[in-house]
C-alpha cells in the first residue's frame, strides 16, 4: 500500500512526538539501570525533555496532514500542544520536592507521565476516529496507573480502580458511538465524515452515534453528568498526581472535544450545540452549588475544574470561530491558574503532612504570607475578577455566546459565577482571618518559582501576554474554519 | 471427493468432537487438551479458506497463550470441579430448549441476511491478486497505519510498565543467584586450611 511518508524529512509535523517518544524510552533505560536512590534524576530528565518538546512545538513550525490522514498538525494543534506540553512540564515539576511522601518518586511515575503526554499530544493531533481512540487510550491507561502509583494508600487504589472502570466504560461509550457514526457515514477519518454527513444529510443513526461519542468526551473533560468521577479520584490520587490530572488532560480533552464537533461534525451543528449548551449550563450550575459544601480542598479544586469545563463550552456552544478562540484562551488560562493553585497546595506542609481540609489553612498568611498571597489572588482569578487573568478567560467565552445570541446561557452562566464566588472566597477569609492553628514549614525553591511565574502571569496578563496569547489563539481557531 | 474437501471434513469434524469433549470430559486438565485440539482443528479449517494469517496467529495467539494459561489456571487453583457439574444432568433440559430458540433465531437472522452487492467493491484497501495475506497485511500495518501501529504498541508498554509498577514488590529476605558475586569470589576469603592434629579430630 501506499504511504505518504517517503522520507524522513516528510515526518517534519511529527517531530515533537517522535521525539517524545524515543527520549521516553530511553529515559526508561536509565531509570531501569541507574541505583534506586537516584530515580528523581529520572524525573528532572523528564521535565527537561519536556521543555525541549515544547521549544520545538514552538520554534519549528511545520504544519500537514500526515500518516494518511489519521494525522493533523495545524496551528490549533500546535497551540493546544504547547499548553499540554508546558502544563505537564510543570505539574511533574511540582511533585519533584514531595515525591519520597508521594509515592511519585519512583521513575516509572515520569516515565508514564510521559507516555501519557505522548497520549494527549496525539489526541490533539488526532484527524480520525481511530488516531483519537487509541491516542486516549494512551493517555488513560496512563492516568489509572498513576492514579494509584501510591499503592500502600489504600484511597489512593480505591482511585486508581474507580477512575479504571469509570473511564473503560466512557472508552466504550466513545467508540460504541464512533462505530455508528463510522457506520452510517462509511468513514472514519474527520475531513471525510465531513464531506459524507454533507452528501447525505443527517440520519438518525448518525445522531445516535454523535451523542455516545460526545457522552465519551464528556466523560473526559469531566462535564456533567458525567463528572462523578472527578472529585473522588482528585481527592483519593496523592496531590501531586492530582496537579497533573488537572491541568494537561483537560486541555487534551477540550480540543478532541472542539476538533470533533467543528470538523467532523460541522454540518449538524444544531444538533451537536444543544448537547453542549445542555452540558455546559448543567457543569456550571451543579459545580457552584456542590462545591459549596466541600470541607476537602482537592474535592473543591474537583468541583471548581467541573465548572470551569462548564465555563469553556460556553464558548464552544457559540460554535464559531470566536468561540475556539475563547475555548483556546481558557484553556491557556485554566492550565496557569490550575498550576499555581497546586503550587499553593503543596507549598502549606504542617508538621502533621499536606493541607488536606480547608480549615487547616486557617491564619495560614501569618505563617505564609507570600503563599497566602498567590493562593488569594488565584482565588480571585478563579472566580472572574478584572483585572486578573480568570475575568478576561471568562471575558471571552461569554463574548463568544453572546455573539451567537445565547443570551440565555450567558446570564446562567454569570450567576453560576457569582454563587461560585462563594466558595473561592471562603478559602481567602479562612487564610487571612482565622487564628492559625497550625505551623507551616519552609516551601521548596522548585513551588516559589512556580507560584511567582503563575502569580506574574495571572496578575500583569492584560499587560504582557493577553495581547500576545490572543492573536495566537485568533490564528490557532482560524485554521479549523 | 476433492483433496480440500476432504480436509475439510477431517477438520470440522474432530473440531465439533473435541469441543464436545471440552464439555464433556471430567477431567478439566483433559478438557483444556481438548481446547487446543480443537484450536489446531479451527486453525486448519482457517488455511483451507486462505486465510494463512489468521490460522497461523490462532495457533500462536490462542495455543501459545491463552491455552497454556488456561491449563495453568487450572492446575494451580484448586477448584473442585466435580462438584460444580454435579447439577449438570439436573440444567440440561432447559439448556437444550435455550439452544434450541437461539439456533432457530439465528437460522432466521441468516436466512434473512442481505450482502449488499456494492459492499465488496467498497472495501477501503482491496487486495490485489497474487499477493498472500499475511503480506497484505503487513504491508498495510507497517505504511498507511503505522501511526496507529506504533500508538498500539506505546499502549502495550504502558500496560506492562503499569502491571510491574503496580505489583512488583522486592523482599528483602530473599536468596538470589548473583553470578558475578560467585565468579568474583577468592579461595582466601571462603577457604581456610587448618592443621588437624591425628586422632583428635576438630
Amino acid at each position: 500500500m501506499n504511504s505518504d511518508v517517503v522520507d524522513f524529512a516528510s515526518l517534519a509535523p511529527a517531530y515533537p512526538e517522535m521525539l517524545l517518544a524515543v527520549g521516553t524510552v530511553v529515559l526508561l533505560l536509565i531509570g531501569v539501570f541507574i541505583n534506586k536512590e537516584r530515580s528523581l534524576l529520572v524525573s528532572y530528565a523528564a521535565v527537561l525533555l519536556l521543555a525541549v518538546v515544547g521549544a520545538l512545538i514552538l520554534f519549528v513550525p511545520a504544519e500537514g496532514v500526515l500518516f494518511n490522514g489519521v494525522y493533523i498538525a495545524d496551528s490549533f494543534a500546535r497551540f493546544m500542544k504547547v499548553l499540554v506540553v508546558a502544563g505537564a512540564a510543570l505539574t511533574l515539576l511540582l511533585a519533584i520536592p514531595s515525591a519520597e511522601e508521594n509515592g511519585t518518586h519512583k521513575f516509572e511515575y515520569s516515565i508514564l507521565a510521559l507516555l501519557a503526554t505522548l497520549g494527549m499530544m496525539a489526541l490533539v493531533s488526532a484527524n480520525d476516529m481511530m488516531s483519537l481512540y487509541v491516542s486516549l487510550e494512551l493517555q488513560s491507561l496512563a492516568f489509572y496507573v498513576m492514579a494509584a502509583i501510591k499503592r500502600e494508600d489504600p484511597k489512593a487504589t480505591e482511585a486508581g480502580l474507580k477512575y479504571f472502570v469509570l473511564g473503560a466504560l466512557s472508552s466504550g461509550m466513545l467508540i460504541y458511538g464512533a462505530s455508528l457514526v463510522y457506520g452510517f457515514t462509511g468513514h472514519t477519518n474527520l475531513q471525510e465524515i465531513v464531506v459524507a454527513i454533507a452528501s447525505e444529510g443527517r440520519s438518525i443513526g448518525l445522531i445516535f452515534g454523535v451523542v455516545f461519542v460526545l457522552a465519551g468526551v464528556a466523560f473526559k473533560v469531566s462535564a456533567v453528568p458525567f463528572h462523578m468521577w472527578t472529585p473522588d479520584v482528585y481527592e483519593g490520587a496523592p496531590t501531586p498526581v492530582t496537579a497533573f490530572f488537572a491541568a494537561a488532560p483537560k486541555v487534551a480533552a477540550m480540543s478532541m472535544f472542539v476538533r470533533l464537533v467543528m470538523d467532523a461534525f460541522q454540518g449538524i451543528t444544531s444538533d451537536w450545540q444543544q448537547i453542549v449548551i445542555f452540558l455546559s449550563i448543567a457543569s456550571m450550575v451543579l459545580a457552584a452549588f456542590a462545591a459549596i459544601g466541600q470541607r476537602s480542598i482537592k474535592r473543591l479544586i474537583a468541583y471548581s475544574s467541573i465548572g470551569h469545563v462548564g465555563f469553556a463550552l460556553v464558548g464552544l456552544s457559540a460554535g464559531t470561530q470566536v468561540g475556539v478562540e475563547g475555548v483556546a484562551i481558557y484553556m491557556a488560562i485554566y492550565v496557569a491558574m490550575t498550576v499555581g493553585l497546586f503550587a499553593c497546595l503543596l507549598s502549606f506542609r504542617t508538621e502533621g503532612g499536606y493541607v488536606e481540609t480547608i480549615d487547616e489553612l486557617a491564619g495560614a498568611a501569618q505563617g505564609r504570607p507570600f503563599v497566602a498571597a498567590i493562593m488569594a489572588v488565584l482565588m480571585f482569578s478563579l472566580i472572574g475578577m478584572p483585572p486578573l487573568a480568570g475575568f478576561f478567560a471568562k471575558w471571552h467565552a461569554f463574548l463568544a455566546a453572546i455573539d451567537a445570541q445565547l443570551y440565555l446561557l450567558a446570564v446562567i452562566g454569570v450567576l453560576a459565577s457569582a454563587v461560585s464566588a462563594f466558595y473561592y472566597l471562603r478559602v481567602v477569609k479562612v487564610m487571612y482571618f482565622d487564628e492559625p492553628v497550625h505551623r507551616f514549614q519552609a516551601v521548596p525553591a522548585e513551588l516559589t518559582i512556580i507560584m511567582a511565574v503563575t502569580g506574574f502571569f495571572i496578575v500583569t496578563y492584560f499587560f504582557t501576554v493577553g495581547g500576545p496569547l490572543a492573536s495566537l489563539a485568533h490564528t490557532a481557531a482560524g485554521s479549523l474554519f | 471427493m476433492t483433496l480440500p474437501l476432504f480436509f475439510f471434513y477431517v477438520f470440522s469434524a474432530v473440531a465439533i468432537a473435541s469441543a464436545a469433549m471440552v464439555v464433556a470430559s471430567r477431567n478439566p486438565v483433559h478438557a483444556v487438551m481438548f481446547l487446543i485440539l480443537a484450536f489446531f482443528n479451527a486453525a486448519g479449517l482457517f488455511m483451507l479458506a486462505g486465510a494463512e494469517f489468521l490460522a497461523l496467529i490462532l495457533i500462536v495467539v490462542y495455543v501459545g497463550a491463552v491455552a497454556v494459561l488456561f491449563l495453568f489456571v487450572v492446575m494451580m487453583l484448586d477448584v473442585d470441579f466435580a462438584s460444580l457439574r454435579s447439577g449438570m444432568l439436573q440444567y440440561a433440559p432447559i439448556g437444550v430448549v435455550v439452544g434450541i430458540v437461539l439456533l432457530l433465531e439465528l437460522l432466521l437472522v441468516a436466512g434473512s441476511f442481505v450482502v449488499s452487492p456494492e459492499a465488496a467493491g467498497s472495501s477501503a484497501l482491496p487486495i490485489s491478486e497474487g499477493m498472500d495475506n499475511t503480506r497484505a497485511l503487513g504491508t498495510v500495518l507497517y505504511t498507511r497505519y503505522v501511526f496507529l501501529f506504533q500508538g498500539a504498541g506505546a499502549v502495550l508498554l504502558v500496560a506492562m510498565i503499569g502491571a510491574i509498577v503496580l505489583t512488583l514488590r522486592h523482599k528483602p529476605n530473599v536468596k538470589r543467584q548473583d553470578a558475578i558475586k560467585q565468579v568474583a569470589r577468592r579461595p582466601s576469603e571462603t577457604m581456610q586450611v587448618v592443621k588437624v592434629k591425628s586422632g583428635q579430630g576438630l
